[in-house]
């Protein structure tokens, strides 16, 4: 290091280097990324969104939602969960009965009081979760020894983790679900809920829209600040407006008043609608649901 | 190694060249600063009270969150370096600082960039990229004033008389490219019309983020640290071989940290990134040896005097890395991501490291710089023990709110608001430290404010005794 050419080789060179490995080469893997198909399935996958929530982004960047929010969601591994579907001829505590009398197999020890837990006052409702495993093949021996008992069961491949048992998704997030955002807003603070699949959590818009006017209306602990100013306070006219927020009472507006979202807030609440992470993909699998006999 | 500098004609000849470029970056560095921390107080208060301000939309979380932090970065941290940057280069030149009109200009040009861009981010013109919110006319002012000052210094570089390089100019030449490169890459893929698909965003943003805040950081603070703990201790830097290592360490693995291990992208990049975090672990261990062997039996009594602030500074340098090495270690990271751990780390290497190697360095430059002492020096002192104990009371809480945020997120049995509620309780300390800081702050922005207006104040008195002094006989006669 004697002169300032040496200074400026090793930093041009390491410098260099990492903008080649961290910036060159992630956009030459998937600067070119196209839509991903759903497994099995013919349909694509991210949709390209409508052109409201392309603007409810820009309202979730300008006010920087992303401080307190991730869009992502984690998972730890994989499992199968083996599901009984149907009872056949059996009656529910027949089955109870059977259930138990495979305790004594000692590849389910570690599951015998989950199991017992889970039948215990159970009347035969269907579908019912009988354990979640990670070992492909003691699902599998299960599902056989179930049916040879006379009933139908189904093994669904599921993701793990404490963001999928919160409901937070279905499976974890991966590169191509942010294919079509302009910025990708990951987040790195959960200081509230993760966002990833609030589109499948929560579906209503005008809850979407009441939940950004009131937090507090919907959800009593929440630290949300309220965005109040995304909404406007109107005179009611001839007829109330058919968009006007149904607020219970300590939140709504005066009287003869009502509160009307500004175009933002409706953009904003068709993105979060807009988020979902609920199709099963090549890199991130998992069974869907069947809808339930 | 750093040269005894004779208080010579010379020198003063430097500090004289020095004082009007150095008074306008420090000057409004200050305020940036207290700007800063004012905007992060409101941010911290709203976790206790989410209705504080609500009614204001420029003054939302989301708004006043990356403002506050910005503005504490580009605002105080980058001008403030670079000013001292200038001052140790033309020290250790032993040359006047080169093109002195050319930062005097570039530093007006740099503070109106922080303005627009802060005003830009409280009206909603946020890019959506961590520590890259500024929109696109100030980044372009931004990057403009930088390459103004980094040209000023090159040329004092350049130009210099003493030919010996010592390690602060490794690391403080290296910062010098290092940001017009991270930052031109950043804004041209991330602020254009045509930025890259999906996840390459946040790829390439982790990469401009770690190289802005813990890379350029660490080359600014630790190369000022090199320069002034020697002189003040009296004595040469310990190892110029473990510094010269630590230097090529740090740039050649430091560049590869910050790519989050849970991160929604190839699993190659938060591996790399994984194992270049662990081996980061071996810079940090030659800066420690090098500034503990400087300083560990130079008797210099500090009291609140700057040899304190940066020997604070490089304390939390060491730990802010250790804690950067361990959220980049999966097993932790599963835990500590998402958390407010990771604003804990963030913020010690701000306002720990890299704000309080700055202001040990401005407050044993400024007197030699303004040819006088620090005008109210028991602000200085004051200002010390209020940032400690700011910042203690700032970032302990904080880590300690992300382990238990981190696990009782880890546990699904627990509702997401009682997670929240977990967390929140230890906030008000972290409020109360921010406060602090902000006092503290503002003693120092005192200090530069008083030291400004006595300039002017000294000019002005010239200019009018030199209007007022009768004109020389010899003149009338000619």
């Amino acid at each position: 290091m004697k002169t300032g050419v040496c200074i400026f080789l090793a930093a041009f060179v390491a410098l260099g280097a990492s903008w080649c490995g961290f910036v060159l080469a992630p956009v030459l893997q998937l600067g070119g990324a196209k839509q991903t198909v759903i497994l099995q399935s013919t349909d694509n996958w991210p949709l390209q969104r409508t052109g409201e929530a392309t603007l409810g982004l820009q309202v979730y960047r300008a006010n920087g939602c992303a401080a307190c929010h991730t869009e992502q969601v984690r998972q730890t591994g994989m499992a199968d969960e083996v599901t009984l579907t149907g009872l056949g001829i059996r009656k529910p505590e027949d089955f109870s009965a059977f259930a138990k009398s495979l305790f004594v197999l000692p590849e389910l020890a570690n599951f015998t009081n989950a199991i017992a837990a889970s039948l215990n006052g159970w009347s035969g409702e269907l579908p019912k979760t009988l354990f979640i495993t990670g070992d492909n093949d003691l699902a599998s021996a299960m599902a056989d020894r179930l049916k040879a008992a006379g009933v139908k069961s189904e093994t669904r491949l599921i993701a793990t983790g404490a963001d999928i048992a919160r409901g937070w998704g279905l499976r974890q997030s991966v590169a191509a679900d942010y294919l079509y955002d302009q910025p990708v807003q990951l987040g790195s603070l959960r200081a509230g809920p993760d966002l990833a699949n609030i589109g499948v959590r929560a579906p209503d818009a005008n809850w979407q829209l009441q939940h950004l006017y009131a937090p507090k209306s919907v959800a009593p602990n929440s630290t949300m600040p309220s965005f109040k100013f995304l909404f406007e306070v109107r005179k009611i006219g001839a007829t109330p407006a058919p968009d006007a927020l149904n607020l219970p009472k300590e939140f709504a507006a005066a009287a003869g008043f009502e509160i009307v979202p500004k175009p933002e807030a409706k953009q904003l609440a068709a993105y979060l609608l807009s988020l979902k992470a609920n199709v099963p993909l090549y890199e991130a699998p998992f069974t869907p649901v069947t809808v339930a006999k | 190694m750093n040269p005894t500098e004779n208080k010579s004609s010379c020198t003063n000849a430097i500090d004289a060249s020095l004082r009007v470029p150095l008074l306008a970056l420090f000057s409004g560095a200050a305020v940036w600063l207290v700007v800063g921390l004012v905007l992060g107080l409101i941010a911290g208060i709203k976790f206790h009270a989410p209705e504080f301000l609500a009614c204001c939309p420029l003054l939302t979380y989301g708004h006043v969150a990356p403002a506050a932090n910005d503005a504490v970065l580009y605002g105080f941290c980058i001008p403030a370096a670079l000013g001292v940057t200038l001052w140790i280069f033309a020290r250790l030149s032993q040359n006047p600082l080169a093109l002195p009109l050319v930062p005097v200009v570039a530093a007006n040009l740099w503070h109106l960039g922080v303005f627009i861009g802060t005003a830009g981010i409280l009206l909603g013109g946020s890019t959506g990229h961590t520590w890259l919110e500024y929109p696109r006319a100030a980044a372009v002012i931004l990057f403009a004033a930088f390459l103004l000052i980094a040209v000023s210094a090159a040329a004092t570089f350049g130009w210099r008389r003493e030919q010996n390089l010592y390690p602060s100019h490794w690391f403080l030449f290296a910062a010098l490219l290092w940001f017009p490169w991270i930052y031109s890459t950043a804004n041209l893929f991330l602020n254009s019309n045509q930025a890259p698909r999906g996840v390459v965003q946040p790829i390439i943003g982790w990469w401009f983020a770690n190289n802005l805040v813990f890379v350029w950081l660490a080359l600014m603070g630790v190369g000022i640290a090199f320069y002034f703990l020697p002189k003040i201790a009296g004595r040469p830097l310990a190892s110029s071989g473990y510094a010269l290592f630590g230097f090529l360490t740090l740039i050649f693995f430091g560049t590869w940290c910050g790519i989050p291990q849970g991160a929604p992208v190839p699993a190659w990049l938060p591996t790399l990134s994984s194992v270049a975090a662990v081996l980061t672990i071996i810079p940090l261990l030659a800066i420690l040896i090098v500034t503990a062997k400087t300083i560990c039996c130079a008797r210099v009594s500090c009291m609140g005097g700057s040899f304190c602030f940066l020997r604070f500074g490089m304390m939390s340098f060491i730990v802010s890395g250790i804690l950067y090495v361990a959220t980049a270690c999966p097993q932790y990271s599963r835990i500590l991501e998402f958390t407010w751990f990771g604003a804990a780390q963030t913020q010690l290497q701000l306002l720990g490291f890299a704000a309080m190697i700055l202001f040990g360095a401005i407050y044993e430059l400024m007197p030699s710089v303004m040819g006088k002492p620090l005008p109210l020096p028991k602000f200085a002192k004051l200002h010390f023990w209020l940032t400690i104990v700011g910042i203690l009371l700032f970032v302990v809480p904080l880590a300690i709110a992300g382990v238990e945020q981190g696990g009782k997120l880890a546990d699904a049995s627990i509702p997401f608001a009682d997670v929240n509620s977990a967390a929140l309780k230890f906030l008000p300390i972290s409020t109360t430290g921010q406060l602090l800081i902000l006092l503290g702050a503002i003693l120092f922005a005192a200090n530069i404010f008083v030291m400004t207006i006595q300039w002017k104040l000294g000019i002005a008195k010239t200019v009018i005794a030199y209007i007022k002094s009768p004109l020389e006989t010899s003149e009338v006669k000619s």
